[in-house]
């Protein structure tokens, strides 16, 4: 017999705890922080939180899914202004839409103390890019704290708000994928309630024009210093002193990594990666006969030693790139030397992994979109969300994907570019529309581009777990609220084509979307049926494939429905098909483009 | 092949299975109990992508002291997979020779498997059988638990089937296991999922003639399983007259593989042969019967030209 569990592991002695994920842990952290308005746009892996603190009483906390996120950064500024602690998530790519405000935001500082949340994404599970925030942090000169597992998560936030009213900043707590999505016992608390601070009125310190301005940012340089002053003392920098021969300096889920794989160096794990407390990283690297830094992306901690000429070493033994691992970590000490090279364990088993890329949900309503898009052969300028899906076969129709609303920019400068090969569409999701997208549809208008705005109208933000957003007519906390009208949008901005079409009917689809390229200007063509997985799962009644009509055509493959695949019946030499009824959702989007009639409801073949 | 372990080496179990199938739910179940009993536990996953059709694991950790999020390759004491292919995209990760290898036997083949338009092509899905992998894991349980817990009245209980199987190789009782279910299946379903769990404890009891465990002394030795292909190369060729094509669009519509289109001259033409696979289904919807598919294979044409 081999290795049983049931003899591994020893019990901790009876600790009240409570196993909360990542992101559970910091919307807690906030609450018992005394957070009264919290304010977010959703984006993963950052969406729990703000869903978590939804959860906490009303009477304690505000908490709303803003338009976008400097909204919710403006908002929350908004709060702080008026001398109550607030909160904003967000994910990496959130602050790149929320910077403007926040480089003026850093040179006012605070009244009530102001967090914001940024969840990187590193190996870029579910994002555009995977860039650093720390980097972001270092040029908005805000200080960033970064928790290493929920119970740190917790306890930091708390921290980031005392840290903020009293060095007068905006502070970032930094989290990632891997932080956000692990669930580990966390220690509750109880929460504090914060005095309300009065108005600041202080027109010099809150208003930012050039002779403030200039004024301020001379404070932010002091602030800078300070705040590494005070960090080189304060328990979020912690030494833990042991073996001398190898000293690592680490900071986030990194450190979780390095205790794994070298449990007895001396470690310097930095709570707060920015400003860096530069005596105390002295008095570490003197102590140990070499430093080696474990950070995940940016060599940002790395490259402030450099310039302090203190020797260390880092990115040399581990990637600029993707997401760490205790694997990674340890390939990394082996380099370095720091651990003697093992003979890797050879796979028992040679096998070649069956490809499972996500694909669009079985009955999505986007699918339709996709597949007239491809018939008009039209230059689509894509978007961000479970449409963007659509880019790779069966359907592949979107040409270009950058960032949110780009879509229909995009469009317009493909069309002012004066080639005219293809209909040029920009398809546009429903969240992302009110995101970004809603300027330039003004843009499209006020210059007379000829496009077709194709807007996806699943009724919630789909990609990031089905929330609400204004045109769902509901907020985070399911109350009732306006329901924002699309067609009325895209009218009063001055589109003169509007129209609605059902998502499932693809002969109305076709024939609308010709109607709407054929429309010289601007054209908006919305195509309109809820998300088949959130907020509610539909499913109606399963089609079913009457085997000795399947010509084993492929047509309805091309639909890329994961509720069709190849049965073990033939026909001149390719596969028939089958439909899993248990998955079908019944949207008949695959009859409509069977040639053989093949595929009826269930109950009928 | 008994390795001493020490009191802090955290025991590993790897959950996975395809999104919605619901392996954060099974590893809640796991974590939460593990917490119950005094352990440090973190249980580590991504969300996101997951829901849609895409392949998910989670880790769950649990010890006296748990750094680490993720299982490092090669650490994995009990695999438990929802599915037959996720199953064998993990198996690699087990404990070599000490690991348990738990999965249903199930296959959910994603549409990307059903690409290869040529004839004779077979999905492109796992062909390992569970002989092949049993045979050579330390400790090994591959069963159809969906079709068990179909037989129940709840397909869904699968993963409940599989539960029962991962009791019985950790520590906790019948009881705690029974309990932590209840809680986290919906109310409505709570007895067949208690049914469930114990046919999976039942089914590791029972003796299954599982082939003879192979001794790793002298190193692991790969498995090799081929993924043969059928194809059958054809050469195709399309008729098309155009004076017969009055313009109607319906094979460049309805043609799978979008290969035709209409020239300036609004007759149909083949873009691009290559796509063409010759499935004959312009030939048969052309009211006009403009269009005649011949198709020879690759090795008569060969001999005929030769
Ligand atoms: C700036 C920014 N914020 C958030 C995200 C995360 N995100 C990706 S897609 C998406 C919304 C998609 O919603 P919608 O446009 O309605 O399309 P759906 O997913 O519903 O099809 C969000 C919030 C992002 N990628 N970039
Ligand atoms: S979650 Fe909704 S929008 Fe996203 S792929 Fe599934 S059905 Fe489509
Ligand atoms: S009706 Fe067809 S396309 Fe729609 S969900 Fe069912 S199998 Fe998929």
């Amino acid at each position: 017999m081999g290795r049983n569990a049931t003899t591994a592991a020893k019990k901790i002695a009876n600790v009240e705890t409570k196993p909360l994920m990542g992101n559970e842990a910091l919307a807690r952290g906030a609450w018992e922080a005394g957070v009264r308005v919290a304010a977010a746009y959703p984006g993963t892996p950052s969406t729990e939180i703000l869903e978590s603190v939804s959860t906490f009483p009303k009477e304690d906390i505000v908490a709303q899914w803003s338009t976008n996120e400097k909204v919710a950064l403006d908002v929350a500024m908004g709060a702080s202004f008026e001398g109550v602690r607030s909160l904003s998530v967000m994910k990496h790519v959130g602050l790149n839409v929320a910077s403007d405000a926040l480089m003026s935001m850093t040179y006012i500082g605070v009244n009530g103390g102001l967090v914001i949340i940024v969840c990187d994404d590193p190996g870029i599970h579910s994002s555009q890019n995977e860039q650093d925030t720390r980097l972001f942090a270092r040029f908005a000169m805000v200080p960033v704290l970064e928790p290493s597992d929920a119970e740190e998560a917790l306890s930091y936030m708390s921290a980031a708000y005392d840290l903020s009213e009293k060095f007068d900043t905006p502070v970032i707590v930094r989290s990632t994928t891997r932080l956000s999505h692990t669930r580990s016992p966390v220690t509750l608390g109880e929460r504090t309630e914060v005095a309300r601070r009065d108005f600041d009125d202080n027109p010099q310190k809150n208003v930012m024009i050039p002779s403030h301005a200039r004024i301020r940012h001379s404070t932010l340089i002091e602030r800078e210093k300070n705040i590494a002053e005070y960090l080189e003392t304060n328990e979020l920098t912690r030494w833990e002193k042991a073996d001398t021969s190898v000293g690592v300096i680490t900071s986030s889920i990194s450190y979780g990594y390095v205790k794994e794989v070298l449990p007895n160096a001396s470690v310097l794990k930095l709570g707060g990666s920015y400003p860096l407390p530069e005596k105390k990283i002295r008095d570490f690297a003197d102590s140990v006969d070499r430093v080696i830094i474990v950070e995940e992306l940016e060599p940002a901690i790395e490259n402030q030693l450099k310039i302090w000429n203190i020797k260390a070493q880092g990115k040399e033994f581990f990637s600029r790139m993707g997401e760490l691992s205790p694997e990674l970590v340890r390939d990394g000490f082996i380099k370095a030397g720091a651990l003697p090279a093992e003979a890797g364990i050879a796979d028992v088993f040679e096998i070649e992994p069956v490809p499972r890329p996500p694909v669009l949900c079985a009955g999505c309503p986007h699918t339709s979109s996709y597949m007239v898009l491809r018939q008009v052969e039209a230059r689509v300028a894509g978007d961000i969300g479970c449409y963007t899906l659509a880019a790779v076969e069966p359907l592949r129709a979107i040409d270009t994907c950058v960032s949110m609303g780009s879509s229909i920019a995009n469009a317009v400068g493909m069309a002012k570019s004066g080639v005219e090969e293809k209909p040029i569409v920009a398809t546009i999701g429903d969240s992302t529309f009110l995101h970004a997208g809603i300027p330039p549809l003004i843009d499209a208008v006020y210059n007379e581009a000829n496009i077709t705005v194709m807007l996806l109208d699943n009724h919630t933000v789909a990609m990031t777990g089905g929330q609400d957003h204004a045109g769902t007519g509901k907020t985070l906390r399911g109350d009732e609220t306006h329901r924002l009208n699309f067609e009325d949008v895209c009218r009063a901005v001055g589109v003169k084509w509007v129209q609605t079409v059902d998502s499932y009917d693809l002969g109305a689809m076709y024939k609308t979307l010709r109607e709407a390229i054929d429309f010289k200007g601007v054209s908006v063509l919305i195509s309109d049926r809820p998300c088949v997985l959130d907020p509610v799962k539909i499913k109606g009644p399963a089609l079913a494939v009457i085997a000795d009509n399947c010509t084993a055509c492929q047509s309805c493959m091309n639909v890329g429905c994961p509720s069709i695949s190849w049965s073990d019946e033939w026909f001149d030499g390719r596969h028939k098909v089958k439909i899993d009824t248990s998955t079908c959702v019944g949207c008949a989007l695959c009859p409509q483009v069977c040639p053989s009639d093949a595929i009826q409801p269930l109950n009928r073949s | 092949m008994d390795k001493k372990i020490t009191h802090k080496e955290p025991v590993n179990v790897l959950v996975v299975g395809v999104g919605g199938q619901g392996v954060i739910m099974v590893s809640k179940v796991l974590a939460t109990i593990c917490q119950e009993h005094g352990y440090q536990v973190k249980q580590s996953e991504v969300h996101g992508m997951a829901k849609r059709g895409g392949g998910v694991f989670s880790h769950v950790r649990f010890g006296e002291q748990v750094y680490s999020p993720t299982i490092p390759k090669g650490s994995v004491d009990v695999l438990l997979a929802l599915e037959w292919a996720e199953a064998l995209r993990w198996v690699n990760h087990i404990r070599p020779g000490e690991g348990t290898f738990i999965s249903d036997t199930q296959h959910i083949v994603p549409p990307f498997a059903c690409r290869n338009r040529k004839r004779g092509a077979e999905a492109g899905y796992a062909r390992e059988t569970s002989d092949q992998i049993i045979s050579r894991v330390n400790k090994g349980f591959a069963l159809d638990a969906t079709t068990m817990a179909r037989e129940l009245g709840n397909e869904r209980a699968a993963n409940t089937v599989l539960l029962g199987l991962l009791s019985t190789t950790l520590e906790f009782s019948e009881d705690v296991w029974c309990d932590a279910i209840s809680r986290f299946v919906p109310p409505k379903t709570v007895d067949v999922n208690l049914q469930a769990f114990e046919q999976g404890r039942a089914w590791a009891a029972m003796d299954h003639g599982t082939p003879e465990p192979v001794v790793h002394n002298d190193g692991p030795t790969p498995v090799v399983v081929g993924r043969e292909e059928h194809e059958m190369s054809d050469f195709v060729q399309l008729d098309i007259n155009p004076a017969w094509c009055k313009s109607c669009d319906i094979c460049v519509k309805m043609c799978p593989e979008r290969c035709l289109k209409l020239d300036d001259q609004l007759k149909a033409v083949l873009t691009d042969p290559d796509r063409c696979t010759g499935c004959r289904i312009c030939e048969w919807l052309c009211p006009d019967l403009a269009i005649t598919v011949h198709r020879t294979p690759e090795a008569a044409r060969a001999a005929a030209q030769g």
